[in-house]
């Protein structure tokens, strides 16, 4: 294999969203950097099959994304017995990326189903396009669009952002 | 007859809100991570399986 400066490069620049997808894919700094790592062995072992000119972003996020659903059902068999504790450590965010103030929405993100999670941060906040969520999720345009309007809807429900307080915050928010 | 289309016109309004409320926290969040840039144990991978930083063969004359 070879690894030019170039791609080199792009693969460095993918990194920190890379962590990014990751953190929010599995609501755990520690297990988002594992993830993170397996992923970049598994890209760079099989840099031959990158097409150089295409998307680099996209190539290391569907790895990623591959690699998390496979790991994601194999612990589920795991610890299918064991009381729940995959669901409590999903949920309950490591002590260094405590930011208090996203604390309701990782919880909330935690109980999207997996399809609307990925599909609502790619568009949402990795700025890929619908296309390119797509090609990263093995599944159709219309797919991912009903996955990220049913994700918007759900979060809303589950923040509980749906009330006449907020209404007005935001309002006077946005117009500041 | 204006009533209905005023509580329609807000409930929208409301949902807007709330999907940029939650747009925007969602990037907020997201962008906390991005910007603690590349850690060294990833700059270090990629620099380690790097064939062409390997000592195996030379790569520029001295």
């Amino acid at each position: 294999m070879t690894l030019d400066t170039g791609t080199r490069d792009a693969i460095l620049a993918t990194v920190p969203s890379l962590r990014a997808f990751a953190v929010s894919l599995c609501g755990n700094l520690d297990r988002a950097d594992d993830l993170v790592q397996e992923t970049l062995t598994r890209a760079l072992a099989n840099i031959d099959s990158f097409r150089p000119g295409t998307n680099m972003a996209a190539w290391l996020f569907t790895i990623l994304r591959n690699q998390f659903r496979s790991e994601y059902r194999k612990r589920r068999r795991e610890v299918e017995d064991a009381d729940g504790t995959h669901a409590q450590s999903l949920q309950a965010p490591p002590e260094q990326f405590a930011r208090v103030e996203f604390d309701e929405l990782r919880q909330a993100l935690a109980k999207l189903p997996e399809d609307q999670r990925e599909a609502l941060v790619l568009v949402g906040a990795s700025g890929f396009s619908y296309e390119e969520a797509a090609n990263i999720c093995g599944c159709a345009v219309g797919t991912i669009k009903s996955r990220v309007n049913r994700a918007r809807t759900h979060l809303a429900q589950l923040m509980s952002l749906g009330d006449e307080d907020f209404a007005r915050r935001g309002v006077a928010e946005s117009g500041s | 007859m204006k009533a209905p289309k005023t509580v329609r016109g807000n409930q929208a309004r409301l949902d807007r809100n709330v999907q940029n409320e939650i747009g925007r926290n969602l990037r907020a969040m997201y962008n906390d991570v991005v910007e603690q840039g590349v850690p060294d144990r990833f700059a270090e991978l990629v620099a380690k399986l790097d064939p062409s930083s390997t000592p195996s063969k030379p790569t520029r004359k001295e």
